[in-house]
Parts: C-alpha cells; structure tokens; sequence
C-alpha cells in the first residue's frame, strides 16, 4: 500500500536516524552524513506532497527537490572542506576533543 | 508491495550507515540508502528525480564523503566509543522528535484520502518549467554552487598556502 502516509513516515524515519547519526556520533564526517540524510528525508516529503497532492502539473514539489539536491551538494562539499580543514588544524575529527572555543 | 521492500532497504541503509564503526563500509551502505530512496522517488513517478538523486548522491556525494574519510583518516587508535559523550540526552531528544512526527502523521487528515491518479512529468515539462517559470532560481542556484565550490576550495587550501 502505497499512500502518502506511507511516504511521510518513511521520511520520519530517515530523518529521525539522520538526526541520530548527526547528533550521537563522535565522527564529524558521519554528522554531515546525518545531515544529508536529513535532508533527502525533506526531499522525499516534497515529491510524496507532489504525487498525493493537489495541482501536480504545476511541478513545484519537483522543483524545490531539484533545486534542495543543488544546494545539498554545495552545503556537501563546503562541510567537508571545512572538516578537512579542522583536520589540519586539530589533527583529530573527534567532535569531543573540538572543544577549544568552549567557555 | 514494492514500495515496502524500498523502504525497507532506505531504512536498513541509513541504519546501518549510521552505526557501523569503519566509515569507509558506512559510506558503501548509505549508498544503499540513497539508492533505495531513487526507487522510492521511480516509483512514486518522479523518474527525473530519482536518477538525479542516483548521479549526485550516489555518485558524487558518496565518492566526497570517501574522499574526506581517505584525507582525515586517524592515525592514533580508534577511540573508545563511536558514540558523542552526550549520547544520552540525543537519544531522547531523537525518540520525542519522530514520536511528534509519526504522531502528526498518524493524527493528520493526510492519511486518509484517496490516492489519485499519476500526475505526468515529462522531461519537457520539467525543462519548460526550469527555463521559464523557475528560470531565477536556476540562476542563483547556479551562482551559489559556483560560490561554494570556490568556497571549498579556499578553505581546503587555506592551510597549506599558510605555511610557505
């Protein structure tokens, strides 16, 4: 049975282990894996709302998805720049030993 | 029937990503994941969508991430635990989050209509709708990834240029 329920909680799910991963994990690249999760979670919600809901010829949910994967593989290779970055500055990528700003 | 079987290969991968120890093998099962959520968007119609989800997120994320792994990789021992200090609190805050969410779900009139009939979505259509109505945003999207792939770059580089 394929319904829009269906759809939406299945991106509950992928969303509620992006957020897990992003926020459990002591791994910086496997918080910015959490995030992507997260957000092809959204993207799913936006094609399940433009296959069950009103006016789909008019493809917005399509385009706000294809415009979030622009903006998800920017947002992809800024973190992970900036994770190689901290690397080289703290030679770890362990979110608890980054504590240095802490007051 | 089949969208269950997707589903449950999307749920199993992301799992399974977000709890292995080595992140080279996490990142091969979030490929599952994401791969799983192309059939997922095939199968609710969005044919377009799904194989730009299999060229960026299968093919160039994936390969990023694998690349940022091989660049960061550790040389002391593994630590301890994979888990954050905080893990407690992040676990209860995750469990309230989907509670709200599939409750929302479960409450809301959206689980009880009809499935109506499969919208069509061309490639022309779609082009049509990117060049005329949608043709600002595909500008700006097109200058933000410019931005931040310079971005990237610089900040990637910033470190080496430093100590010459």
């Amino acid at each position: 049975m394929t319904s829009v329920a269906s759809c939406l909680l299945l991106s509950a799910l992928l969303f509620a282990i992006g957020l897990a991963g992003a926020l459990m994990r002591r791994n910086a690249i496997l918080v910015l894996i959490g995030i992507e999760l997260m957000l092809n979670a959204a993207n799913l919600n936006f094609i399940a709302f433009w296959r069950y809901g009103p006016n789909p010829e008019a493809l917005t949910g399509m385009m706000f998805v294809i415009f979030s994967i622009g903006v998800a593989a920017a947002e992809a290779a800024v973190g992970l720049a900036l994770i190689i970055s901290l690397y080289r500055h703290a030679k770890t990528i362990n979110i608890d030993e980054v504590n240095s700003m802490r007051g | 029937m089949l969208f269950a079987i997707f589903a449950i290969l999307t749920v199993a991968g992301a799992v399974a990503a977000m709890s292995l120890r080595n992140l080279v093998h996490s990142v091969l099962v979030l490929t599952v994941a994401f791969a799983g959520l192309a059939a997922v968007y095939l199968q609710l119609g969005a044919q377009f969508i799904g194989f730009a989800q299999i060229l960026v997120y299968v093919g160039a994320v994936a390969i990023l991430i694998v690349f940022a792994i091989l660049l960061t990789r550790e040389a002391t021992a593994t630590p301890r635990s994979i888990l954050a200090d905080s893990w407690k609190e992040s676990a209860l805050v995750v469990l309230v989050v989907f509670g709200v969410l599939a409750w929302a779900i479960h409450k809301s009139a959206a689980s009880r209509n009809i499935v109506p009939p499969q919208p069509e979505a061309t490639m022309q259509q779609i082009g049509s709708a990117l060049m005329l109505r949608f043709a600002l945003p595909l500008e700006i999207i097109g200058v933000l990834l410019t931005v931040a792939l310079i971005g990237a770059v610089t900040i990637a580089m910033q470190d080496r240029q430093e100590t010459r």
